[in-house]
């Protein structure tokens, strides 16, 4: 498979790896919000964490794959793209940008799936954490 | 020498052809260009020479009289002619009725055994599929346990093309003659690797290729014994009534000519070249057991073939990670198709989990392998894999001492 100059790029230098702590660590605390989540087509796995202000700016993101590369470079970008952001502003980025900005083929459109499902994911978590209703989330996901 | 790569480490899907052979076959295209099978001219004396000289040389490699070789087009083609061939010339009972014999084989032989069985299956012979142990060797308890009163042929592949773990041939050959039941071998990935001898080893019938042993592509044996017993096969291809009846059609002169000498190049170097290729693979396979953790080499530990290393990585996913190695050419344990990756099915029936079979790697190695390619195929994956490790968050949950497999991950 050929892959684009963009994918191949996040794949060599992939931004904002990490995590800020063991699972346990980051559980328990609230400043956290925690996405995993996997593909079911591939069994890929994908992990965002989130460093959440009071007023909701999202000040630090990152991620873990394990998955190919197209879902490494998806998730990579993710971060780039929801660093700085606000939850509102986080949760309008839609896989189909992802697609677009790597040119992922059909066959790895799922792949860009991961990424958005683990940001939505991950808020969710940080509102859950914060007894933050999570209407828009969870009313978006619902409109899916 | 400087190292050139891309390195090709891809030896069990096909190999380099012989420069050797290809000068072999040159006059055949343009001098001596005749139809083996005319027989008024020299230009059809001189093809069938060559055609006869190669069939010399292609039964020297196995231990053969050169009436028992029968040309085709491959292995895949050998394949059928063998099990097709010999199920309807013994079948029990007519076509179009059920019980018609049965037939053993095993779930992990390559596709050209498994879906001529299938279609055998389909038109009235009952198949036995033995499915292998965790090591992957069949061995010839497996095949004594699973035969019946009418069982009419058993074929089980020498060595596996993805694991390269050896079964065990002379003694299930040993087991089918004693009992009188036809015995095939697909033999592609042993044979001019490995010393053969049809009468010692008890076999029937057995496929080999020419383009996996540094011969020119599209072109095959099939081995047919002549005595003790006498093995007849319908033919699958009817026509001009060559190869003495089995495969029509007239013989692809160079290609015969060159795979000839292909067979008489592994004969004459194969002692050599099997030690070379087993001190290879062992450092190969020694140094990322040693430098890398979770890494596990699969099939059983020392009924393996010299050229074939089949290794997986735990958590570490596979495309990713051929992606990350694209200077070395070899396949992986995950078949693309189309959105998902399968898994391989021959790791799977070993019972390697997803996981592993999704992180794995065939190596093959062949006549040019260099020690420097070795070395660098050995510093490529180790970087690669730790550099996946890195990003893994199943790395991180198995450091951290969960059990990965138990996580019911939360799926969209
Ligand atoms: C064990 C085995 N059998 C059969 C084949 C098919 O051989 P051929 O390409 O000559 O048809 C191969 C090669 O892919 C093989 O490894
Ligand atoms: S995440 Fe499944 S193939 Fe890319």
């Amino acid at each position: 498979m050929a892959y684009s100059e963009k994918v191949i790029d996040h794949y060599q230098h992939p931004r904002n790896v990490g995590s800020f702590g063991t699972s346990k660590d980051v559980a328990a605390r609230r400043d956290i919000g925690v996405g995993i989540v996997g593909a079911p087509e591939c069994g890929d796995v994908m992990q965002l964490q989130l460093r959440i202000s009071d007023e909701g700016v999202i000040e630090d993101a990152k991620f873990k794959c394990f998955g190919c590369g197209s879902a490494i470079a998806s998730s990579s970008l993710a971060t780039e793209w929801i660093k700085g952001r606000t939850i509102d502003e986080a949760l309008t980025i839609r896989n189909t940008q992802i697609v677009e900005e790597l040119s992922l083929p059909p066959v790895k459109i799922h792949c860009s799936v991961l990424a958005e499902d683990s940001i939505r994911s991950a808020i969710a978590d940080f509102q859950k954490k914060n007894g933050i209703a999570a209407a828009k989330a969870e009313s978006d996901a619902a409109a899916r | 020498m400087a190292l050139k790569l891309p390195i090709y480490m891809d030896n069990a899907a096909t190999t380099r052809t012989d420069p050797r052979v290809v000068e072999a076959m040159l006059p055949y295209f343009t001098e001596k260009f005749g139809n083996a099978a005319s027989r008024n001219h020299v230009f059809g004396w001189d093809a069938e020479d060559g055609v006869e000289t190669a069939r010399e040389q292609a039964a020297t490699l196995i231990g053969a009289s050169s009436k028992e070789v029968i040309w085709t087009s491959g292995s895949t083609e050998s394949n059928n002619l063998a099990i097709k061939g010999a199920a309807r010339m013994y079948a029990k009972g007519p076509e179009g009725t059920k019980n018609r014999g049965h037939i053993i084989t095993c779930v992990i032989e390559h596709k050209a055994v498994l879906d001529p069985c299938k279609r055998l299956e389909r038109e009235g012979f009952d198949i036995t599929w033995i499915t292998p142990p965790a090591d992957g060797v069949i061995t010839r308890q497996m095949i004594a346990d699973a035969l019946r009163p009418d069982t009419i042929l058993v074929s089980i592949m020498w060595v596996n093309n993805e694991i390269g773990t050896i079964n065990e041939v002379p003694e299930i050959g040993k087991l089918c003659h004693e009992k009188g039941i036809i015995f095939h071998t697909d033999a592609t990935q042993w044979v001019g690797k490995m010393p053969t001898d049809v009468e010692r080893d008890c076999i029937d019938l057995m496929s080999w290729s020419s383009h996996k042993i540094y011969g020119p592509k599209g072109v095959g044996a099939l081995f047919v014994r002549r005595r003790s017993p006498r093995v007849r096969l319908e033919a699958i291809i009817d026509g001009g009534g060559h190869e003495r009846g089995m495969r029509s059609g007239t013989l692809n002169v160079t290609g015969v000519v060159g795979f000839g000498k292909a067979c008489e190049l592994c004969r004459e170097g194969m002692d050599a070249d099997r030690e070379r290729l087993y001190s290879l693979k062992q450092k190969l396979e020694r140094e990322l057991l040693s430098r890398l953790e979770v890494v596990q080499v699969n099939g059983h530990a020392d009924r393996r073939v010299p050229h074939i290393a089949n290794i997986s990585f735990g958590y570490v996913e596979g495309e990713s990670l051929l992606m990350g190695i694209k200077e070395i050419a070899c396949s992986s344990g995950s078949a693309c198709t189309s959105a998902s990756l399968e898994p391989s099915y021959v790791l799977k029936n070993l019972g390697i989990g997803d996981e592993l079979a999704h992180s794995s790697l065939r190596l093959s190695i062949g006549r040019w392998t260099t020690e420097a390619e070795i070395d660098y195929a050995i510093q490529a994956i180790e970087k690669s894999v730790q550099h996946l490790r890195a990003l893994s968050p199943l790395w991180d949950l198995f450091k951290e001492g969960i059990d990965v497999s138990k996580i019911e991950w939360q799926s969209h």
